[in-house]
């Protein structure tokens, strides 16, 4: 089982990449734990993130098999 | 409830029209409807286009929760709300939210909530071309602009 992460907009040039997946280390257990193990630094200031598709929170906890996706504020309407 | 993302232009008065036509107008004493179109500045920078980009699979997902949650709230008999992604040229429209109610202050009220949180919530993030050829994404929606 993976984890499947998704970046969007400005972020996903910041990573240089739209999409990463990965095992849940046991390290992880929350989305900014994962966000944490996958670029070695600190959640950037006002991101967002989803999982499963459903808005959630840096300390909502993730699990093997989520999609798990990252984001800047969003700028619809 | 009726949630519509548009990859194309769309009018969005033939919809209002369109949905009309099936409800009992005779009970329905106000329909609110909001336009959003996209300008040709922000910023104080000409802006040629715009490229919607959304998150498929969230982001109509998130436009029927914001629109229940509304449904839940006030006495509504109809919603309509359409989104535009993809590219998108200046004087096109960007958003349309229709209410229909038996009274002016539900319809009134829920369109501007659906409005503001569709603005904050729903998976949506516009990416400028300007006029020299540069793109930006845009930042942040603040509240009122």
């Amino acid at each position: 089982m993976t984890i499947n992460i998704q970046y969007f907009a400005r972020l996903r040039d910041d990573v240089g990449r739209a999409s990463d997946a990965t095992a849940k280390p046991d390290t992880v257990h929350t989305a900014g734990d994962l966000w944490r193990h996958l670029h070695d630094s600190p959640p950037p200031p006002r991101l967002m993130v989803a999982i499963n598709q459903r808005h959630a929170r840096l300390d909502s906890p993730v699990a093997d098999g989520d999609e798990v996706a990252f984001f800047p504020p969003v700028t619809g309407g | 409830m009726a949630v519509r993302l548009f990859s194309e232009p769309f009018d969005p008065w033939a919809l209002v029209r369109e949905r009309e036509r099936e409800l009992p107008l005779e009970k329905l004493g106000a329909i609110s409807v909001f336009v959003g179109r996209m300008r040709d500045f922000n910023d104080d920078r000409a802006v040629q286009g715009l490229f919607l980009e959304h998150y498929p699979g969230m982001t109509k997902r998130e436009l029927e929760r914001i629109v229940m949650e509304a449904e839940a709230r006030w006495p509504l008999d109809a919603c309509e709300v359409a989104h535009r992604v993809g590219a998108v040229n200046p004087s096109e429209t960007l958003v349309l939210v229709a209410v229909w109610s038996a009274h002016r202050i539900a319809a009134r009220d829920a369109c501007a909530e659906i409005l503001e949180r569709v603005k904050h919530e729903a998976p949506f993030w516009k990416r400028e071309r300007l006029e020299d050829g540069n793109e930006r994404w845009v930042e942040t929606n603040t509240p009122g602009s």
